[in-house]
Parts: structure tokens; sequence; C-alpha cells
């Protein structure tokens, strides 16, 4: 049988959406035949994460006409994967996910080609994500979710100031919490991104030093200790803390009992070490099968027009009966990620007597949530490294800065600041304007 | 390094595989997985994507029932079945892909139709601890509804429809201990605290204490010494906004200043005004809580009244003497040094064993009243009963076959939501019809691609005689109809994926007793991404 007969047999179902006119369908909306070719033939979807969202999203996008996928992930099986990535068996632990849920999905929907890549997002460059048509995320990690965020804004291409939409690779990101997920829609450089909606994603819980260390209550608090201080005090295995190391965690377990009984605290279980020491996120088939499914209809609206998208942010919980809330996350004109190139991005700061550190804090804070910030001053004789800690030389060089202000490192009022970090691909250029100039 | 004799314990293959959803349900969760049988009707894409969701997290074992063979369409839309399954037993062939997904489970499938079943084996379905029924037609869910709420066997039904998806829930009674409600109570009976915490609370001198004393103290403490501050110069607890603003301003005024003068800012003290508002209500019995008390199964009780009712009695027996829910105790995290806490926590500890140790012997007493064995209920369940009294909830759902056969007994509340146009009900009408029109015409509306205007007014007829039969003057639009008839009755995958994992979960929480339920209809629109819930 022709290639052309398996399809048209198979996708019968979604024929009739696509090739049939409606009254309350997208008045963009012009159904015919050609519509499934494209979603077919043309256009490109880039799966990132082949974990639990991740395998449910490569299912969906097979079932509902899509064949030419990428799945970019940089882990390997593991037996606590198998009570919800679907696509993966005993016999696969330690395996490559990528690879394992693309050749699931090749053998079990005929026609469907899913080229799995076993690698990280930061392997790739420009080039590689500039051929997708739609980029979905599937992924635990912020950083990675900001970094492909910021790189697919950097693809945009302008001129003379007006977007040029054929540029636009639009990004669909679904994250899950036990019985809680969420969904959204991105249209870089047009609808709110990642950036502009930092504040929901609240820094990790951490807990105070001190409680930690002279005030413990929880037996989190005990198990922090043992991880924090306890641990590189004493060494046990000569190395640092490995959360898949049965005799690791088994070591963390019996000191935090022993802690804890020396407060009379009560609650320290092997499980909960496990969680604390690993930071482990409980999660279920059901909730990554319920976000997968939103992301992937997302896909096949944007891929076929058929009907208005999500605008542009789904939460979903299903804890006390079924519930979602969706509205339109807003666009921050001066993102530091979206905003046009050509326009400049000003960082204001109090005073000019601020240290580089209390900098590096400031762009690590609540606000930015950097990583480990590197800067360069771009002066107008030459550009001149004012901290980095990626490179051990250029630490060592820079790191009497730190306890710098930043009046005697020479910026003022206008200096253009170079900063570079890890949740982008692109180093950010920023104008430094402050409030207060001490003399 | 002393590790010579592990303490830590092993943990098995199971614990490791499912240590994702151990932490949501608990191994006890978990165990009530392991031992139920769930029935599927029809091997739908639906119908299997829902069992996927239940299978790899462990259930016990599940059954497949279809009497249909694999048809060309079926492939597209469900990912258990493949083109060499074409022409072969549906239920069959799904169930063998379904079986690869967890060891752990067995499965079976019947090649033969629901009508058949019902015919030949009427108490067949007494051996589900759920039955699950996807694209039932009018007459199955009729045949199904009343079996099963006869058997009291609950029973979801549920449809994916274009971009519309909907589900059911038929269930007699549910009770549920461990509803895992975001914000958990904690009761801290700061406005009338037992003898124990009383004591304590008043052991302590605040005025007294060095500013680095001070901050250790547990906000409890100096939330209890200013409310009977507040008490001894008004006379009464604060009730209103401005006098909790008063109490507040109390507390305030009662840190200590630093050497410029200025109040330092202490965590604790920065508490005590936070759950000023909180636990001057918490000591409350939550209206759930006294309706839950009040029903007629938890008042009156029988020879058959179940654990949870006999403990519910036992409580309400309890919260009449008491006048309050017992103990938790469960203290929250809060500034403290680490005695004060520990110490706090065995207070609040000691009385909730207390209060459970009174609740159980109520319960001992109605056993032996109702001629129970008094090792039907043990003192850890009581203690788990008492320790989520405040969250305790009851779900019943109508019967679905009542609602087809008679006028319906709830049509109010439908023809209210249809007078709503922003009321998804009318969604609910239509699927409604379009069970009607598939028994009286063996296909769906706009099946075939010539037929979707002749069947645009076929249908609206259906559309129009459930409407009367309701009572309903509504109108439900023409584009609206239409829109379902281009749909030709088919299953998108993804809309099917999303109502399959949510009736997956709906499946878990009905096996573990935990969460709470749909009460009892959800409507899923794919196109605005949302979803309604109808209490029908």
């Amino acid at each position: 049988m022709s290639a052309e007969g398996i399809r048209s047999r198979q996708f019968s179902c979604l024929r009739k959406i696509l090739e049939r006119a409606g009254p309350v369908c997208h008045p963009d909306f012009e159904p015919s035949a050609e519509i499934l070719n494209f979603i077919s033939n043309d256009c490109k979807v880039l799966v990132i994460g082949a974990g639990g969202l991740g395998c449910e999203l490569l299912k969906n996008l097979g079932l509902m006409g899509f064949r030419d996928i990428h799945v970019i992930d940089m882990d390997t099986i593991d037996l606590s994967n198998l009570n919800r990535q679907f696509l993966f068996r005993r016999k696969d632990i330690g395996k490559p996910k990528a690879e394992v849920a693309a050749e699931f999905i090749n053998k079990r929907i005929s026609g469907c080609n899913v080229k799995p890549h076993f690698c990280k997002i930061q392997d790739f460059d420009e080039d590689f994500y500039r051929q997708f048509s739609i980029v979905i995320c599937g992924l635990d990690s912020i950083i990675a979710r900001r970094w492909i965020n910021a790189m697919l804004v950097s693809l945009l291409v302008y001129e003379e100031d007006i977007l040029d939409q054929t540029s636009l690779i639009p990004l669909i990101d679904g994250g899950t919490e036990g019985f809680k997920g969420n969904a959204r829609i991105i249209l870089p450089g047009m609808t709110a991104c990642i950036e502009c909606t930092l504040d929901l994603f609240p820094p990790q819980v951490t807990y105070p030093l001190c409680t930690i260390a002279s005030t413990p209550r929880l037996p989190e608090h005990c198990i922090e200790y043992v991880k924090l201080l306890q641990w590189p005090k004493e060494n046990p295995f000569e190395c640092s803390i490995d959360g898949d190391d049965p005799s690791h965690i088994g070591w963390i377990y019996e000191k935090s009992l022993e802690r804890a009984a020396c407060f009379s605290i009560r609650g320290v279980t092997y499980r909960l070490v496990q969680g604390v020491v690993k930071n482990i996120i409980p999660a279920v088939a059901s909730t990554n099968a319920v976000i997968a499914a939103t992301c992937v209809t997302e896909a096949f609206k944007l891929a076929s027009s058929c009907c208005s998208t999500l605008n542009n942010y789904m939460v979903f919980n299903n804890v006390d009966g079924v519930y979602t809330y969706t509205y339109e996350a807003e666009k921050k004109d001066d993102c530091f990620v979206c905003s046009p190139f050509f326009r400049v991005k000003y960082m204001d700061l109090p005073h000019d007597g601020m240290k580089l550190n209390e900098f590096i804090e400031f762009l690590s804070g609540l606000q930015y949530q950097m990583k480990n910030p590197g800067i360069v001053a771009a002066f107008a004789e030459r550009n001149r490294t004012l901290y980095m800690s990626g490179v051990p030389s250029i630490e060592e060089m820079t790191r009497d800065n730190l306890k710098k202000s930043l009046k005697e490192l020479n910026i003022i009022n206008g200096t253009k600041l170079i900063v570079t970090d890890v949740t982008r691909p692109t180093p950010l250029e920023i104008v430094i304007r402050f409030s207060e100039i001490n003399n | 390094m002393d590790s010579n004799s592990p303490k830590s314990p092993e943990q098995s293959e199971k614990t490791k595989k499912y240590d994702r959803q151990l932490r949501l349900w608990g191994d006890h969760g978990q165990f009530a997985l392991e031992t139920a049988h769930v029935c599927l009707i029809n091997a739908t894409g639906l119908g299997t994507e829902i069992l996927k969701s239940i299978i790899l997290p462990g259930i016990g074992s599940f059954t497949v029932i279809d009497g249909g063979k694999v048809r060309e369409d079926d492939i597209s839309v469900n990912f258990f079945l493949d083109e060499n399954d074409i022409g072969k037993s549906k239920a069959e062939a799904v169930t063998r892909f379904l079986l690869e997904l967890n060891p752990d489970v067995h499965g079976d499938f019947i090649d033969e139709s629901l009508q058949r079943i019902i015919e030949n084996n009427p108490s067949f379905f007494n051996s589900f601890n759920v039955v699950v029924g996807t694209a039932l037609s009018e007459l199955e869910i009729i045949l199904l509804s009343s079996k099963l709420w006869e058997l009291k066997v609950p029973l979801l039904i549920c449809r994916s429809y274009g971009f519309i998806g909907m589900a059911r829930l038929q269930i007699k009674e549910h009770t549920i201990v461990e509803s895992h409600p975001d914000n958990q109570n904690t009761s801290y009976r700061l406005l009338n605290p037992f003898p124990e915490l009383k004591t304590y609370l008043e052991s302590f001198d605040l005025d007294s204490l060095e500013l680095k004393d001070l901050a250790h103290v547990p906000f409890v403490v100096i939330l209890y010494k200013y409310l009977q501050e507040y008490r001894k110069l008004f006379g009464r607890i604060p009730k209103t906004y401005k006098e909790k603003e008063t109490l507040r301003d109390l507390i305030r005024k009662g840190m200590k200043k630093d050497e410029n003068g200025l109040p330092s800012a202490e965590e604790n003290f920065e508490e005590a005004i936070k759950a000023v508002n909180y636990v001057l209500t918490s000591d409350e019995v939550p209206k759930e809580i006294v309706k839950l008390l009040t029903d007629d199964n938890c008042v009156n009780l029988t020879t058959k009244s179940t654990s949870f009712w006999i403990m519910a009695n036992a409580l309400k027996y309890f919260v009449e003497k008491e006048g309050y829910l017992p103990v938790r105790g469960v203290l929250p995290d809060m500034t403290a040094e680490t005695k004060h806490y520990v110490k706090l926590q065995q207070i609040y500890r000691s009385q909730a064993l207390r209060d459970s140790e009174s609740v159980y012997r109520r319960v001992q007493q109605l056993l032996q009243q109702l001629n129970q064995s008094a090792d039907s209920i043990s003192e850890a369940d009581v203690k788990e009963f008492c320790k989520f009294s405040h969250d305790l909830r009851i779900v019943r759902s109508s019967c679905i076959s009542h609602e087809y056969l008679e006028k319906p007994f709830n049509s109010s509340y439908i023809v209210s939501n249809l007078d709503d146009p922003d009321s998804s009900m009318e969604y609910y009408v239509i699927l409604r019809s379009i069970e009607r029109f598939y028994s009286e015409y063996k296909e769906y509306p706009g099946n075939l691609d010539d037929h979707v205007e002749p069947d645009i007014v076929k249908l609206k007829a259906c559309v129009s005689k459930l409407l009367s039969e309701i009572g309903s003057n509504s109108i439900i639009k023409d584009d609206l109809i239409h829109e379902f008839c281009r749909y030709g009755g088919v299953e998108l995958h993804s809309v099917s994926s999303f109502l399959g994992g949510c009736i997956a979960q709906e499946v878990i929480k009905l096996l573990t007793h935990q969460f709470i339920p749909i009460n009892n209809t959800i409507i899923y629109n794919a196109v605005s991404s949302d979803i309604v819930t109808f209490c029908l």
C-alpha cells in the first residue's frame, strides 16, 4: 500500500475536523486536505524532554498527525521512571530516554519519524533550532526552560523594527508537580515569555542556615544539616553526594536519625531523606497525561488554525474535583529577554556604592534569578571582565573585584555591562542607571 | 566509618518503582490500588488512556469488555492498537498492549457486548471496585447505571467527542478521611486551651526575657499572651477587623526596642501578627463537618453502618461533650528554639492521643451496641480519623438512569443553568441528544461527509425534544449543533488523553478513599481549554 494510502486511512478522524467547515471555527480557518498534509509533512516539531511529559507528548503528536518530530533528552532510564514513563520497560533501564522513546513511537505508529538526540539542549546552536515549526517543552529544569526561551527569542528577525512573523517559532511549555500542572503557549516577541513571568517560579524552599545549625525543629532540618554541614566535614566516601547511591543515602539517613534523636525530633524516614537529598518532586501518570495532552492540542491548533489557541496560560489541579483556570500572562515591555533587541535594556540600581558581590546577589535575587553571572564592563577603550566564576583562572584574577564598589570599578551612569549566565544562550547587554550617586 | 551495621531499611524494587507516587498517596493508598479490580467497557482511545494511567501506578487487575473488532479508524486514535490488529477482537488487542505497561498488573478481556453480559450474568459487575464506561449508548447507560446503583458499585461514564469531553460519576456514597486539602487546618486552641497547653503557655514571662531569648519563643505563646491582655482590656475576644487590628497593635507594642528605639523585627512576633485572623476562627467546627455530623447516616447507626459512620458518630459524641474537634497533634514549623518547639509539639501530640483514645472508647461501645466485632475498627483507624477530622468529606451522587427514564428530578438545576448564556450546560444537552440520535439512527450525526447538513436537522429535533422533556424554554444555538455534526462522532486523541488522565485520577480517588472526586459531572472544552463541573 502506498504511504499516501496509509495516511489517509489512519487519520480519517482528523480529516473530519480539518476538512469540514463550521460556523464556530476560527475565522482564519480554511478547511482543506492541505492542512493535514502540512501537519504530516512540513510541520517539524521539537520535543524537549523524553520523561513523564515527553513520552506523552510524542505519543500525542504521533496520533494527531505529526510525523517529523525530534526529541532531545540527556537522561537515561531509571527504575523510578516506570510508574509513568510508559514507553520504557525494565529492560530499558540505563538506556538513553530519547532513543528508547523514539524507537517505540516509530514502531507503534507507522509513518511517524521521531529522531532522538541523547544530549543537552545547549549542545545545539541556532541553526539547529531554526529548522522547527513548533517547540514543546516537557522539562523539570527551570534553567533549561529559560535557555530555550531565550534561544527562540534570539532567532527572531526584525525588519525596520517590525517583527518578521516567519522567524517566530512558538514555544509550548508544560510542567507538573503531583496532581497539579500548568501549560502555556509563548509566541516569542509577541506574548509573555518565560522570563516575563519569572515570578511564577518561586526559588526552591531553603531553610535558613542558622535554623539548620542551631535550632532544628523539623526532620528536614536534620537532614539538611547532615547534607550541608556534616557530609563535607566528614567526607565519608571521599566524594560529593550521589543521590542515587544507596550507601550515600544510607549514611545520611543514619546521621540524620542521630541528629534528630539529640533534639527529640521525630519523623526522619528513609523516604524523606531521599526526597530532601534528591529534591524529589512527586509525579503520577495521570497529571502528565493531562498536561501533555493540553500541549499537543495547542500544537495541533497552531499548526492547523482550526480554532483559537489557549491565551495563554492554563493551571490544572485535581486534588479536589477537577479544576482548571486559564488566564493571559502579561508580557513585560522591558523584559530582558523578549523585548526587541534594538531596545536598550536599562538596569536601575540604588547607588554606585553597591559592591560588585552585592550586584551579583541582586542579579541572583528574585527579580532576575541568575545562577552564576559573569560580568564584563564595556568601556569605551576596551572591555574589562569584572567577575567570572566559571573559569577558575579568571575567577582567581577577578575575585578581589567582588569587594569593590561599582564606583571603584569605574561604572557610571550609562556604562554598558555584558552579563553571561547559564539561563541564556547569548550574553545580556544592560545599561546601568543609578538612582543615587555617592560623592 | 561505623556503617558496618547498616540500619537503613533496604528499599524493595516495588517501592523504588512507585516512589514518586507513594509520596502522594502513601503505602496504604498503594495497597488499596493493588488490591482493586477495575472494569472498562469499550476499548476506545479514551478507554485505553484511562486504563494506561491506572495500570502504570499498579492497579491490581483490570477487565476490558468490548464486543467489537478493530477497524481502521480505531488505530489512529488508540495507542494500544496497531495495523496488525485490524479485524481482530478489540478487547483482546488492547489488553495485550496494555499488559506490557506493567508486569505487576493482571488483565483480562471479554469479547462480548455489554448488553449480553448484563442479560446473561446479572451479578457480573459485583466483583469490581469501579466500572468505567466509554462511548456507551443511551440504552447501555440506563441498563448499567441501574444495575450498578443496585450493586453499589461506583460507575464513571465518559465520552470524548471532537473537541468536547464529558465524564460523570455515579456513586451512592463515598466517604473520605484523607482529603489532602492544600491548607491543612491546625487548631491551636488558643481561645480555650486544654489544661496542659494552658499551663505551658502561662509558664512564660515574656517581659522578663532578654531580647535574644524572646526571639526564640514560639508565636503561639506570644499570641496567647496578648489575647489574654486584650480580653482583660475589653472583656471579650476580638471579632471585627478593627478589634483584630487593636490586638495586632498590642503585639507590635510588645516587641522589644533596639538601641535606636525602633521595634526589632522579630520573626516570631511577625508570625503572631499574621496568625491573628486564623487563630481566632480555626478552633470552630467547620460547617462541612457540622453537616456531616448531623447526617442521617451519622445520627442513626444501624448494624449495617460502615466504620466511617460509626467513627463519625463517636466523633459527634466527642464534639458535643468537648465543644471541639480532636486536636490534630501536628504542629507546623514556626520560628522557635528547638526545645520550645519540641515541647509544644509534645503537648499537642499528647492531647491528640487523649482525644483519639476518648473517641476510640466510644467507638468500642458503639461496636458492642451494634453487635459488630470489637476489632473491626482499630485504634490506628480512629487515630487517623481524628487527625483528619477537620477535613472529612462525603460525596453522594444521583443515579443516572433516574434522570434518563423520568422527568429529571434535577430538571430545575439544568433549566436554570441553561438560562445562563455562559454556562456549558448546553454541551450536556447536546451530548445527551447525540446519544438519542445514535439510538435512533445507529450512527453519529455527520458521520458521513454528505450527511452533515441533513443530520443537523435531525439532531436539532433530538435537542428540542430533550429540552422540552427537561422543561426548558432555552434555545440551543444552531451553530453549536452544527459544530457537533461537523465532528461526525470522531475522537481526537489529545482530547481523549486529557480526559483519560482526569478520569484515571478519579478512579484512583475512589479506590484509595483519598482526595475528593468530582461531584458529579465535568464538561471539558478543548477549544477554551477549561473544565466546568455540574452537580446533576
